[in-house]
C-alpha cells in the first residue's frame, strides 16, 4: 500500500512517516506542495493520500482527484463516514485523508489512527518549543537588563537579579516584564549597552 | 434570555466576507443577541469540512459549491441551504501583462466590450507561448463558471484550450509572480492585488460578464436550520443589517479598514477600497476606471436566493458536463437556495420581500419595479452581456440554445 503525504511543515511529515514506518508501512512518500506537485502525486498513484486539513493545497489536489484518470474513481475522507467520533478526532487533529475507493476501511483505520495520534503529538512538540523559544527570549532579555544593572550600578550579578526580581514582585509584574521596560528606559535615553 | 448565543462561521479572505465582518465588527450580531466567532480558512475544501462535520454552524460559500456538496459532486454529500445571499459579482480576472499585450490595448475598451474582449481573448489563447494555465479557485467556484461563460460564447472549450488550476484566491498572486499561472480569474481582492504589484490586469469583471451574477451564499446545514429555526431567524436579521451598512457607500472606508486587518482579508485598504467603490485600477500606472454595480451587498434585494439563480448554477453545471440533466437532480439544487427561508425569517422587517421567487434571468435591460410584498423594489439590469435569458421553466431549450451556438 503506497502513502503519500502531502505536507508543506517538514518535520511533521517526518514524524509522521517515521510512525508509519515503526508500524510497518513501507512504501512512503513524501510530497511538498510545491511547483507540479499534483502531477507528481498522480504519477505516484497512491492508494492514501494524508495532508493537513487546512492545507491551502487541498483545493488543487481534490480538483485533479475529480478530473484525473490515472487513479481509480476516487476516494472518500475520514474513511468510514459513519464513524462520528474517528471523524471528530481527525478534524480536531487537523488530518485529512483521501482514500482510493475500493480499499477496505479496516486496512485504512489504523494508518488514519496514527496519523491523529503523529498530528496531535506535532502540535503538542510544536506547542513546547514555541514555549521553550519564548523562554529563550525571556533569559535574554533579562540577561540584557541584568548586564545594564551591573554596569550603571555597579551591582554584582546575583544583586542585579535580585533588584528585577524584588522590582517585580512590588510591582505585581513578571521578571522578564520589567527587564523589557528597563532596556527601553535605558535606550530612550539615550544609553547604550 | 441568559447571555448572547454563541454562533460559529467559516469565511475566506474576500472582499465578500464583508457581511459577516460587519456583522460582528459592527454590532448587528451582538445587537441580535449572537456571540459570532469567525473562522478564517485558506481553501473552500477546508470551509467546507468545516460547514459538513460541524465544526461551525455557518459558512461563506461559493454558491455553486454549495449546490455540489448537496449533490454530492465535492467529497462527502451533505445537505446544505443557502437562505441568504451575501453578495451579486465582485469578481474579475486578471490576466498577466504578457498574455493581455494580446488583448485591445485600451483596458477600460475591453470591460466595456465583453463581446469583443472574448473574442480577442480566444485568439490570444492561440498567439501565447504555451496553453495558457488560467487560475480558478475552484471547480465549483462562481467566477469560473462565469469564466466559462464567457469564453464559450466565443467558442472556446475551456477544458480543451485552456489549462484551469485550482488555487486559492489568497495563493493566486504568487502563483502569477512564479509563473505557474498565466492569469487568474477570483474575489476581490486578489484581482487588484495582482495589479497592484505591477503583474497583472484587470482584464474582464464578472458584472460584466452577468449584470447581477450570484456570488456568495451564507451556507447552513440543511438539518441544523430545520432544527435552530429561530435562531436562524434572528441571525438572518442581523445579516440583512449588516449587508446594508456594507452597501451604503459613506461606509466605504470604514468597511476596507475592518477587512484590511491581519484576521480578515489582511490586504492593505487602499487595495480593497476600488471593488467596494467600483473604481478599478486594471493596468499598473493608469487612472482607475468606474465600474458601476461592480459588488452588490444588498439593493435590489441582493440577498434573496431567487431559487432560479440556483436553476442557472444548475445549467452551466449540466452544460460543462459536472453532472447529468435530470429532474431530480434539477429539483435539488433548486431547493438549495431557500427563498422560504429568506421570507420567514424577513417578514415583517422592512426588507423589500419580492413576490415571486422564480424569475426570468437576464431579462430586465432598465431598472424595473417588481411585485413585492412589502417595501417597493426595483431590479437592476441584470443581462448578461451575450444578451441570452434564461427562463427556468424551460432549462432544455436554454441548453440547447448555448450548443447551437
Amino acid at each position: 500500500m503506497r502513502i503519500v503525504i502531502v505536507d508543506d511543515s517538514g518535520l511533521r511529515a517526518t514524524v509522521l512517516e517515521d510512525g508509519l514506518r515503526e508500524a510497518g508501512y513501507d512504501d512512503i512518500q513524501l510530497v511538498p506542495p510545491l511547483g507540479a506537485w499534483v502531477a507528481k502525486l498522480e504519477r505516484m498513484a497512491p492508494d492514501v493520500v494524508l495532508m493537513d486539513l487546512g492545507s491551502p493545497s487541498r483545493d488543487s489536489l481534490e480538483e485533479m482527484l475529480a478530473v484525473s484518470r490515472a487513479l481509480a474513481r476516487p476516494i472518500a475522507m475520514f474513511v468510514d463516514q459513519s464513524d462520528d467520533q474517528m471523524i471528530g478526532a481527525a478534524i480536531d487533529a487537523g488530518v485529512s485523508a483521501y482514500v482510493v475507493d475500493g480499499l477496505r476501511k479496516e486496512r485504512v483505520k489504523p494508518i488514519l489512527d496514527l496519523a491523529i495520534r503523529r498530528f496531535n503529538a506535532f502540535a503538542r512538540m510544536q506547542a513546547d518549543l514555541d514555549e521553550a523559544r519564548s523562554a529563550l527570549a525571556d533569559r535574554k532579555t533579562i540577561d540584557r537588563a541584568k548586564a545594564l544593572l551591573m554596569k550603571s550600578r555597579d551591582l554584582p550579578e546575583p544583586e542585579a537579579y535580585a533588584l528585577l526580581r524584588s522590582t517585580a514582585m512590588n510591582q505585581g509584574r513578571k521578571i522578564v516584564e520589567v527587564a523589557e521596560a528597563l532596556i527601553t528606559a535605558h535606550s530612550l535615553l539615550g544609553g547604550t549597552e | 434570555m441568559s447571555g448572547p448565543t454563541p454562533i460559529s462561521i467559516a469565511f475566506l479572505p474576500l472582499t465578500d466576507s464583508a457581511p459577516l465582518i460587519a456583522a460582528r465588527e459592527k454590532g448587528f450580531a451582538a445587537e441580535a443577541g449572537f456571540d459570532l466567532s469567525l473562522h478564517r480558512a485558506t481553501s473552500w475544501a477546508t470551509v467546507r469540512d468545516m460547514l459538513v462535520y460541524g465544526q461551525v454552524q455557518g459558512a461563506h460559500m461559493l454558491a455553486p459549491l454549495a449546490i455540489a456538496v448537496t449533490l454530492g459532486l465535492s467529497q462527502h454529500p451533505a445537505a446544505l441551504s443557502a437562505p441568504f445571499k451575501l453578495n451579486l459579482n465582485g469578481n474579475a480576472l486578471a490576466m498577466s501583462t504578457e498574455f493581455a499585450a494580446a488583448l485591445d490595448p485600451d483596458p477600460a475598451k475591453r470591460i466595456a466590450d465583453p463581446e469583443g474582449a472574448a473574442h480577442d481573448f480566444a485568439a490570444a489563447i492561440g498567439l501565447h507561448r504555451r496553453k495558457p494555465v488560467v487560475g480558478i479557485v475552484h471547480r465549483y467556484s462562481s467566477h469560473a463558471l462565469m469564466l466559462r461563460y464567457w469564453l464559450g460564447y466565443a467558442g472556446v472549450d475551456p477544458d480543451r484550450d485552456l489549462a484551469l488550476r485550482v488555487l486559492p484566491p489568497s495563493l493566486m498572486v504568487e502563483a502569477l509572480r512564479s509563473g505557474e499561472i498565466d492569469g487568474f480569474i477570483a474575489g476581490e481582492p486578489w484581482s487588484s492585488v495582482a495589479v497592484a504589484a505591477g503583474l497583472a490586469e484587470i482584464v474582464a469583471v464578472g458584472s460584466r460578464i452577468w449584470r447581477r451574477g450570484v456570488e456568495k451564499v451564507l451556507a447552513f446545514r440543511t438539518d441544523w436550520m430545520e432544527g435552530h429555526a429561530g435562531m436562524v431567524d434572528r441571525f438572518l436579521g442581523a445579516m440583512a443589517r449588516a449587508a446594508a451598512w456594507c452597501d451604503d457607500p459613506a461606509h466605504h472606508g470604514e468597511l476596507a479598514a475592518l477587512l484590511a486587518r491581519a484576521s480578515y482579508v489582511g490586504q492593505p485598504a487602499a487595495t480593497i477600497l476600488p471593488a467596494l467603490e467600483g473604481r478599478l485600477l486594471l493596468r499598473p500606472g493608469t487612472a482607475p476606471v468606474a465600474i458601476d454595480d461592480f459588488m452588490i451587498f444588498d439593493r435590489e434585494a441582493a440577498n434573496f436566493p431567487w431559487r432560479s439563480q440556483a436553476l442557472w448554477i444548475y445549467s452551466q453545471l449540466v452544460r460543462w458536463r459536472m453532472v447529468e440533466k435530470d429532474e431530480t437532480i434539477e429539483r435539488r439544487a433548486a431547493d438549495v437556495f431557500r427563498s422560504d427561508v429568506y421570507r420567514r425569517a424577513l417578514a415583517g422587517s422592512d426588507v423589500p420581500m419580492p413576490g415571486a421567487s422564480m424569475k426570468v434571468e437576464g431579462a430586465i435591460a432598465t431598472p424595473t419595479g417588481v411585485g413585492s410584498h412589502s417595501g417597493a423594489l426595483t431590479l437592476g439590469p441584470d443581462r448578461f452581456f451575450d444578451g441570452r435569458v434564461f427562463d427556468p421553466h424551460n432549462i432544455e431549450a436554454y441548453l440547447a440554445g448555448l450548443s447551437a451556438k
